[in-house]
């Protein structure tokens, strides 16, 4: 004897809807951007000319490394920078 | 049999662990080896699962919801080479989900100057629960053929209406219900076997 008929396991389908498209794609991006910020942090501890070009334009510099400038990135990045 | 290119293994690889023929326990070894398509993957496979305890579970709104699910991804990348066993990655990943749902409503709570017994209430052991056998029938549904995967996927979790179905699947609508129905037989066998329901009581108890 089933103990699930149609109406249950058409409720627990339902329980889980996809999350956001732009969530999955940005959490999926993660290591590509974790990358990213290292090198980028990398090159302006050692050169203090593109450091300071860095912070002028955070989401510019974030781009020029591939790295998608979402607001979770550039705020991780000014983290590192200040922590530097 | 004809060796595949690079590209070839490449996309091999990426269809495999799509079609969830990779345990959890493979693609969180593969992901600590830094493999960016497994990654991928990790996160497609358990994404709803967060999404639903956050905003079900303990019912947080959009913007709340969307830090702790980054915050849980964020904190699954950084611990992954902490996890002592790797098949047990979906329970350690609801601990986790659970907790940073929790540091929310608490700092929501700090900053609003709330008392903590004015903390929202948490969810009950029962709806967390719901959500685990909610994933295991998602398992289940991995285990069908494409299309009925599509169909229930579309018609029961993304809401879609028999036109939209019909129209993105090239299916005359008249027969959406019908396959429903069949695919929905599918999927109870497909559950039932993965987790066969209880024997009858009585039975004798080695």
């Amino acid at each position: 004897m089933s103990n699930y008929d149609h109406e249950q396991l058409s409720r627990l389908i339902g329980m889980l809807p996809p999350a956001p498209e732009a969530w999955v794609q940005a959490a999926q991006e993660l290591p590509a951007a974790r990358r990213g910020l290292d090198q980028l942090v990398a090159r302006a501890e050692a050169d203090a000319a593109y450091r300071a070009e860095v912070l002028a334009d955070l989401e510019r510099a974030l781009r020029a490394e591939g790295v998608e400038p979402q607001p979770r990135v550039v705020a991780e990045l000014r983290r590192l920078l200040a922590d530097d | 049999m004809e060796a595949l290119g690079d590209d070839g293994q490449a996309a091999a690889r990426r269809a495999e662990l799509i079609a969830h023929e990779v345990s959890d326990a493979a693609l969180v070894a593969r992901c600590r080896a830094g493999d960016d398509d497994a990654w991928r993957e990790l996160v497609d496979r358990f994404s709803r699962y967060v999404y639903a305890i956050a905003v079900q579970g303990f019912r947080l709104g959009q913007q709340d919801a969307e830090d702790v699910f980054q915050d849980v991804f964020a904190r699954v990348y950084e611990r992954l080479g902490s996890l002592r066993d790797d098949e047990a990655v979906r329970p350690w990943i609801a601990q986790l989900t659970r907790r940073v749902c929790i540091d929310r409503l608490r700092s929501g709570a700090r900053e609003s100057d709330a008392d903590i017994d004015d903390l929202p209430e948490l969810p009950a052991e029962d709806a967390l629960t719901a959500l685990e056998e909610a994933f295991d029938v998602h398992e289940a549904m991995a285990e069908l053929p494409e299309n009925c995967q599509q169909i229930l996927d579309r018609f029961f979790a993304r809401d879609e209406s028999y036109r939209t179905i019909g129209d993105t699947l090239g299916l005359p609508a008249g027969t959406i219900a019908s396959r429903l129905s069949r695919c929905l037989d599918k999927l109870r066998d497909a559950f039932e076997g993965r987790n066969p329901p209880p024997a009858p009581s009585g039975g004798q108890v080695t």
